[in-house]
């Protein structure tokens, strides 16, 4: 598996992955984070991101979904998460059903 | 609807009444595949939620441990002590197909929970913990981010398909049914005018006999 997953963050909580044999790369800003991925993206097959930086590169990140890999997961940064994931849960899910089958109890 | 620009003749009718058929098959065809996809969309969807619930938790759970680490030693022995992965999980990355989108299919095999990849005495327990905890999330992420992308493919692919349903249903069938029913009425009245030309000149006939 090395070799096939990275993590692109902007903290230290990276480094912690990288004892489970995910390859860790840090990015300081989206700009960064941005040439970075486009560069992982020949070689990972799997890429997680933080998700306060998925939140900036949503179009490349949405770009990368006509193929089936790369693959590129938003995880929560030490900081918490963001959402980033559940809005895009969300958005596709209004995109194919038109309706909100999860999360629409929560926010009435 | 604007009719198609044809000639009213028999040919013509033909074509069109082979083209109404097949874009009748397809469009129901079409929505029996929407209908299927929809299905599988709603089950990933809810699995995608929970999965992810679940992660974010336990990834939380654990950079906050890693964050001890972090407070207790420099980032340098940290880099150190972790460049060398110790719970690597086995995955293997391939392809499956749903509904004739290919997402991507990941297999994890069970964490080989090895030696921790540093000498106790460099880093404080707390890495311990924090690298357990990160081998067995690792392996739930794979598994998030088959599905996450499987959904993220299927809800374009639904929505294509979903355009496709519709352009047929409204623009291409009733276009060819009025050019249809235009040539058919056409073609009547072709008939009619024959006819009625025929009676006429019957007449004349007659009317000359007569005479």
């Amino acid at each position: 598996m090395q070799g096939k997953t990275a993590i692109i963050g902007n903290g230290d909580g990276v480094l912690a992955f990288k004892a489970g044999g995910v390859d860790a790369y840090s990015a300081p800003d989206a700009v960064k984070a941005r040439e970075l991925l486009r560069k992982l993206a020949k070689t990972y097959k799997v890429i997680f991101i933080t998700d306060d930086l998925a939140k900036e590169l949503n179009d490349l990140i949405l770009r990368m979904n006509e193929q089936a890999y790369p693959v590129v997961v938003p995880v929560p940064s030490e900081k918490g998460s963001n959402g980033y994931a559940v809005e895009r849960m969300k958005e596709q899910m209004e995109r194919a059903l038109g309706v909100d089958i999860l999360f629409g109890r929560e926010e009435r | 609807m604007t009719r198609l620009n044809v000639n009213p003749t028999r040919m013509e009718l033909k074509k069109l009444k082979a083209r109404l058929s097949t874009a009748v098959r397809g469009h129901k065809l079409l929505k029996d595949k929407s209908d299927e996809m929809i299905r599988r969309f709603s089950v990933l969807i809810k699995e995608n939620k929970n999965l992810r619930e679940e992660v974010e938790r336990e990834l939380g759970d654990c950079l906050k441990q890693f964050a001890f680490v972090g407070g207790m030693t420099s980032r340098a022995e940290i880099e150190k002590a972790f460049s060398m992965p110790s719970v690597s999980a086995q995955a293997d990355f391939s392809t499956q197909n749903i509904m004739s989108v290919e997402v991507p299919k990941i297999e994890v095999s069970d964490a080989a929970g090895g030696d921790l990849p540093y000498a106790y005495s460099e880093i404080t327990s707390e890495a311990d913990y924090s690298v357990e905890k990160i081998g067995k999330v690792i392996g739930k992420m794979l598994k998030l981010a088959e599905i996450e992308k499987a959904v993220a493919m299927l809800a374009v692919e639904i929505e294509r398909n979903k355009r496709r349903v519709n352009a047929l249903e409204y623009v291409m069938i009733p276009q060819l049914e009025e050019t249809i029913g235009y040539i058919k009425s056409k073609l009547d009245e072709n008939e009619r005018a024959a006819t009625t030309r025929l009676m006429k000149v019957k007449n004349m006939i007659e009317e000359r006999k007569a005479q």
